[in-house]
């Protein structure tokens, strides 16, 4: 019951992170590999403004997301988008933007080291004892949870609802087929890449309610997030939303039956199966 | 249909010219493997790290060259080749450990390859940068569980110019191997599946299993490299044995050189080792920082590396005298490709 109950929580809160990267792949169509970063900058972002105002951390959430916003939409402006251009095929433009979002990555690690250093950054708050089915769980994965659900949903509405999320999600389908409909290409992407990376940062801001973290986990979040959006399939945010829950319990399960550190092997042993059993994902299309 | 991709023995008579080739490519190793004899102390051992990232960054190529994947796995299998070293030290000859390292990480490499090789690119791209971590994992927890340190010992007496020899026999054997692929029905059909693995499929190409027999030979390399240089090391533990920055900077110094050419990677260890080298003694804080840069550099600035950069400028001056065989089709090729390019940028200045 308890796996059950953490796993759910924990899953939550990874869905808002795989939804990111889910927009940045999905529809803009760029492995971006500095997602964890972004992440770990909201977190810490998060960290800073509750140890200077002592408000909710959920507030810094409405500084953390606008400011990724600017932040990827600029990324996507000024580094992606020419290689966009350049780009002769999808293959190349694969290798090109893997290689660039990892320099991105790495000097994100770098400025994110000289800012906060390389120790482990946690704070605590609402770290009060909340009862579910007579067991105790810490009050702040909760509210976590309950944030990423609000956000998650919000999310699911406006690309479901409003004329944007439409244009994004027709950008998801066929990038040229977009463009036929009086689609602006260009400008979704970026407006997708960007997006994708505020609602990253706010998983990183909700995630370090109750995780702790150093500079150097982006890369497994990075690895969590892909994880995710791959084995819920490319493209389709049900399937991450279903896919993020089932890491959540997989790595809970993993921890407490086996041994903690033994969460990313999980990650991968899913991964394994689903490249050999469906490797489009579990709401995928099956391509040719 | 099956038998395309299986290496078989030289397809065609070697030609005087290959042989010239192979002599000067022997001549040449022979004048690096006198280097120990010349050189002592602080210049050798960044002799030696420049053979050992030769033979990295050159394996690396073997796969990662013709089929455009970027493999960041290097980290994982230099260090379980390192761990085979480690673990059998005490019970097996160390000869015998350096052959049993090769084929561990083949077969690593083999289950990997298999799972992830047969679908998109991206998907091998993604598993490959975790796999060092993974490993890391599962090694720290199989000592935890048994119970032992959680490093072990290496302890044979080997000294520098020994290490430089051996890593440079590897190197050699890198660049005969690479050679010979490069001119037998695998490397051929690696080549189609480079550019274009729908067309490659359609040629009758069976394009998984040559991805994974080139990914389990330059993976098996990487594993031998770090079973040679383990008793370098002495002592062993798993965060330093899968430092995933082995991967990265295999990837720069490769793509550095460029990937079209055989010795491409030659060209970029060297420079990078001695920058790097220059980066960690000036800048230690800051060594993240600029792996990004560099990687950034790269990517916008010499996509083709330095050997394409020197052919451009070849063949730029080869287009001006007009002398050089194939100008033509050059022209026709580039003129195709700025057309496309023209026509691409103006679809996406339309949409």
């Amino acid at each position: 019951m308890d796996i059950v109950i953490i796993g759910l929580l924990l899953g939550g809160t990874y869905a808002l992170m795989a939804m990111g990267l889910q927009l940045q792949y999905g529809v803009a169509r760029i492995m971006n590999l500095a997602n964890g970063e972004i992440l770990i900058a909201g977190a810490f972002s998060t960290f800073w403004f509750y140890a200077g105002t002592k408000a909710s951390p959920l507030w810094a959430l409405f500084l953390v997301a606008p400011a990724s916003f600017v932040l990827n939409w600029a990324i996507y402006r000024v580094l992606i988008y020419p290689l966009v251009r350049r780009a002769t095929s999808q293959g190349k433009l694969e290798v090109d933007s893997i290689l660039a979002t990892f320099g991105i990555s790495f000097i994100s690690v770098g400025i994110l080291l000289t800012i906060f250093g390389g120790e482990y950054l946690d704070y605590s708050y609402l770290a009060q004892p909340i009862f579910i089915f007579g067991e105790r769980y810490g009050l702040n994965r909760v509210v976590a949870f309950l944030a990423a659900v609000v956000l998650c949903g919000g999310l699911y509405l406006w690309l479901h609802k409003t004329r944007a999320g439409l244009a994004l999600r027709a950008v998801s389908v066929n990038p040229s087929a977009a463009g036929l409909v009086s689609i602006n290409v260009a400008r979704t992407s970026a407006l997708a890449f960007a997006l994708g990376g505020a609602v990253t940062a706010m998983g990183g801001g909700l995630l370090s309610m109750f995780l702790t973290f150093d500079v150097s986990l982006g890369v497994v979040f990075t690895l969590k997030a892909l994880v995710i959006v791959i084995l819920g399939g490319v493209g389709d945010i049900r399937g991450t939303i279903v896919a993020s829950f089932i890491l959540g319990f997989a790595e809970t399960a993993v921890a407490t039956l086996i041994d903690p550190g033994l969460t990313l092997a999980a990650a991968y042993i899913l991964f394994m199966l689903v490249l050999l059993i469906r490797p489009e994902g579990l709401f995928g299309r099956r391509t040719a | 249909m099956s038998d395309v991709a299986i290496p078989q023995a030289v397809r065609t008579r070697i030609t005087a010219r290959e042989w010239r080739n192979l002599l000067i490519s022997a001549g040449l190793f022979i004048v690096a493997g006198l280097v120990p004899l010349i050189f002592g102390g602080y210049a050798l051992q960044l002799s030696v790290s420049i053979v050992m990232y030769t033979a990295l960054a050159t394996s690396w190529l073997l796969f990662s060259g013709p089929t455009n994947y970027i493999a960041l796995s290097t980290a994982a299998f230099f260090g379980i080749g390192m761990y085979t070293v480690a673990g059998g030290i005490d019970l097996v000859p160390y000869p015998l450990l350096v052959l049993a390292a090769g084929l561990v990480g083949a077969a690593l490499a083999v289950v990997v390859g298999l799972a992830t090789l047969r679908v998109s690119g991206v998907y091998f791209v993604i598993f490959s940068l975790g796999l060092a971590e993974l490993v890391r994992q599962i090694m720290t927890w199989l000592q935890h569980v048994l119970g032992t340190m959680s490093g072990l010992y290496v302890t044979i007496d080997r000294s520098e110019p020994m290490y430089f020899w051996q890593l440079l026999l590897l190197t050699a054997l890198v660049f005969l191997v690479g050679w010979w692929i490069g001119r037998s029905r695998l490397g051929f059909a690696l080549r189609i599946i480079g550019n274009d693995e729908v067309v490659a499929v359609h040629c009758g190409i069976n394009t998984a299993r040559a991805k994974v027999i080139l990914f389990v030979i330059s993976s098996a390399f990487a594993s031998i490299a770090g079973a040679i240089v383990a008793p370098r090391w002495g002592y062993v533990e798993p965060v330093v044995a899968f430092s995933p920055s082995v991967s990265f900077q295999v990837v720069i110094m490769a793509l550095l050189g460029g990937t079209q050419r055989l010795w491409g990677p030659l060209l970029g260890v060297i420079p990078f080792v001695l920058l790097w080298e220059l980066i960690s003694i000036e800048f230690p804080d800051q060594t993240t920082l600029l792996l990004g840069v560099c990687f950034l550099l790269i990517v916008y600035v010499i996509p083709n590396g330095l050997t394409g950069l020197i052919e451009d400028i070849w063949h730029r001056r080869g287009k001006l005298s007009g002398s050089s065989p194939g100008a033509l089709q050059r022209v026709l090729g580039a003129s195709a490709g700025s057309v496309r390019n023209r026509l691409q940028r103006r679809k996406s200045h339309d949409v």
